[in-house]
């Protein structure tokens, strides 16, 4: 058994309450170095909202987050980022008015204040960076192109690339897969497991297919509690996780 | 495939900057009498104000109607120190305060405030031209955003900053001239700015510093900043969570956005010899915001050409159908956010600029074959998109879903 400090990620006790209702209710789960782990979970078990919780969007109302040891519930969006967490929306979020090479420079991890950014220079380091990026996520054909003009499953991939150019830790994808066609997910499927070396993930996802074909852990959510944690192959056959979800 | 380095001046915008710098230094002057030529001036006053804006809204998404707060505090300012020049002691004797400005002793004041004494001065006057406004909007948004408050809140309360100074400056006359506002101001530095010489003098001046703002604004709109507020305007959360403290960008261009105006504000004093209320409130503050959106909320010459537009268009009319020209305000106004959301910078470059040969683009002739289906798909996607001016947000869904780019999907 490890210590505490061993994990990545430690979530205790959280709980969030809008308005009296418990969309996270006492949840407990650990993220060990570089695992990924998944997130399952019905519509509205508040999947979303443990990331909103981890990057800081939302202000817990009891419980602790801690990030190798570092406690996240007090600290500023942009100071968590700093920290390591990188976190990709539910709905591809991305610079549709810049290109896609402006949408990752302005991602690389250089020039965060006003006159950082004013002085910023987009020198050898930035651009082989970006290109590097633009690889791994198959867009290096596209760079020049404006990021509002990509493919749905492109700017999926063009924003996890905004996550990787930060080289986090901790990456949280919130349903990185949908929308994406069969193809897409394999090559994504791909992406994840070559992106995860060195790193912790966490995803939220629906498709059963990608989820077998990636995770090492699943936890599955349950009206904010955690409702089975484990292997795929032995939440699958949880009872309680039948019934609730993977049943209908 | 090279990422071109980050150019501040592209050709097409210097050759713009070259055009506009002929026609108000060379052209006008040329063609227009004195009388004329001082009212353009009066008009590039505004364009301070509506680059200020273009940055600020057009690019930040921050929409300010207070903007006048700031084109008048920076007009007050320099009122000051060309009130206390004008009344000297020999030129007031006759009133029961020799020495003091005329509107305070007419409203029985017989000491000069402490706060006016530092205006004696012109070199404190010049820095507290920029200074007072910037801290002022420093203070504003410092409360405002770093408390999140955006959008159409932030909106109403510049509105609301600006009606409470007005009926501050109105309501304390004897520290501010009340209702006439500052007035008949003569001499700088002993220089007398009604001549004609001296108002030539100054519309060359203020030229000289429009361009100059202009260039600041342009740099800054072609750096990492300029790219940053883009982002804001479009994904703010986004930025957030890409580790940027959004609030700090806001607070920046809200604050250069001030300082535009302001020394637009002290041009105007200078060039048309008073400062009033009547340039700092709500009215004239939503005036400014037409100006913008009708030069193009995305370009910044643009909203040059708006001010002198917009303005020579009310100048005309209002001096034939004084009670139409509000109307044809608002009509002008609505016209141009629902037909041209780009104003006249997004006509250019929707129909006149595809036209232009290409050293006007400055680019290899071989690369303009290379993006033709993209602009056959977009209305205005130049192929060279870091040279491109981003497209407002509420217009580009529209153009982006019907290329075929995301049809093929
Ligand atoms: N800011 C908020 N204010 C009020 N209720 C909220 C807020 N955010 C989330 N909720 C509620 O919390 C619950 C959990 O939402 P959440 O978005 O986390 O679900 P989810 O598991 O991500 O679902 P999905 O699979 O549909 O994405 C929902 O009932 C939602 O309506
Ligand atoms: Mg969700």
């Amino acid at each position: 058994m490890s210590t505490q400090n061993d994990f990545v990620l430690a979530v205790e006790g959280l709980s969030v309450s809008f308005d009296g209702f418990k969309a996270v209710n006492d949840l407990s789960f650990y993220v060990d170095e570089g695992e990924i782990r998944v997130i399952i979970g019905p519509n509205g078990a508040g999947k979303t909202t443990v990331l909103d919780l981890i990057c800081g969007r939302t202000q817990a109302t009891e419980g602790s987050i801690r990030f190798r040891g570092k406690e996240l519930t007090k600290m500023k969006e942009h100071a968590i980022v700093h920290a390591g967490v990188g976190r990709k929306f539910q709905n591809p979020s991305i610079y549709e008015d810049l290109t896609v090479f402006e949408n990752l420079e302005l991602s690389y991890p250089k020039g965060y204040t006003v006159f950082g950014a004013l002085a910023f220079k987009r020198d050898a380091a930035v651009i082989e960076e970006v290109e590097r990026i633009a690889d791994t996520i198959f867009l290096s054909e596209e760079l020049e192109k404006p990021a509002g003009l990509l493919s749905h499953g492109q700017k999926q991939w063009l924003e996890i690339g905004m996550l990787l150019i930060q080289k986090p830790d901790l990456l949280m994808l919130d349903e990185p897969v949908a929308g994406m066609s069969v193809a897409e997910r394999r090559q994504t499927a791909i992406l994840l497991r070559r992106i995860t070396e060195g790193r912790s993930v966490i995803v939220i996802e629906h498709d059963m297919h990608f989820v077998e074909e990636i995770a090492d852990r699943v936890t599955v959510l349950h009206q904010g509690k955690v409702l089975s944690e484990g292997s795929m192959e032995r939440v699958k056959n949880d009872p309680k996780v039948v019934e609730v979800y993977l049943g209908h | 495939m090279n990422h071109k380095q980050i150019t501040y001046f592209p050709r097409k915008d210097l050759i713009g900057f070259a055009i506009l710098a002929a026609v108000l230094m060379l052209v006008l002057p040329m063609a227009l009498d004195v009388f004329r030529l001082n009212l353009v001036g009066k008009y590039l006053t505004y364009a301070f104000v509506a680059i200020g804006l273009v940055l600020c809204w057009g690019y930040g998404g921050i929409l300010s109607l207070g903007q006048g707060v700031f084109f008048g505090l920076g007009g007050y300012c320099m009122a000051m120190f060309l009130k206390l020049e004008s009344s000297d002691p020999e030129s007031t004797k006759i009133q029961s305060t020799p020495g003091i400005p005329d509107f305070m002793d007419w409203n029985q004041i017989t000491e000069l405030p402490w706060w006016w004494e530092p205006f004696y001065s012109l070199p404190f006057t010049l820095f507290a031209v920029v200074a007072v406004p910037v801290l002022f909007a420093f203070i504003i948004s410092v409360a405002m955003f770093k408390r999140r408050v955006g959008g159409v809140y932030f909106a109403i309360i510049t509105q609301a900053i600006a009606a409470i100074l007005t009926i501050l400056i109105i309501g304390q006359q004897g520290y501010t001239g009340g209702v006439n506002g500052i007035t008949d101001l003569r001499t700088l530095l002993g220089w007398d700015i009604r001549t004609d010489e001296a108002k030539t003098i100054l519309y060359f001046v203020c030229c000289l510093l429009l361009l100059a703002s202009l260039a600041t604004a342009q740099i800054i709109r072609r750096n990492k900043v300029g790219r940053i507020l883009v982002a804001m305007r479009d994904q703010e959360d986004r930025v957030r969570f890409s580790g940027y403290d959004v609030s700090n960008f806001k607070i920046f261009v809200f604050c250069m956005a001030a300082a535009f105006s302001a020394i637009g504000g002290a041009m105007f004093t200078l060039q048309v010899g008073f400062m009033s209320p009547s340039f700092v409130g709500i009215v004239p503050s939503i005036e400014m915001v037409i100006y913008c959106a009708v030069g193009g909320r995305l370009s910044l010459l643009g909203a040059v050409y708006g001010s002198l537009l917009v303005n020579w268009a009310k100048t005309s009319l209002s001096e034939s159908f004084p009670e139409l020209w509000l109307f044809g305000l608002g009509a002008l106004f609505i016209g141009v956010v629902l037909a041209f959301p780009n104003g006249i910078a997004g006509l250019f470059q929707r129909y006149v600029e595809p036209y232009m040969p290409a050293w006007y683009h400055g680019r290899v002739a071989a690369k303009a074959s290379e993006k033709g289906n993209s602009t056959t798909s977009g209305d205005n996607v130049t192929p060279d998109t870091s040279e491109e001016v981003p497209t407002g947000s509420d217009k580009q869904p529209a153009t982006l879903k019907g290329g075929h780019y995301v049809n093929a999907e």
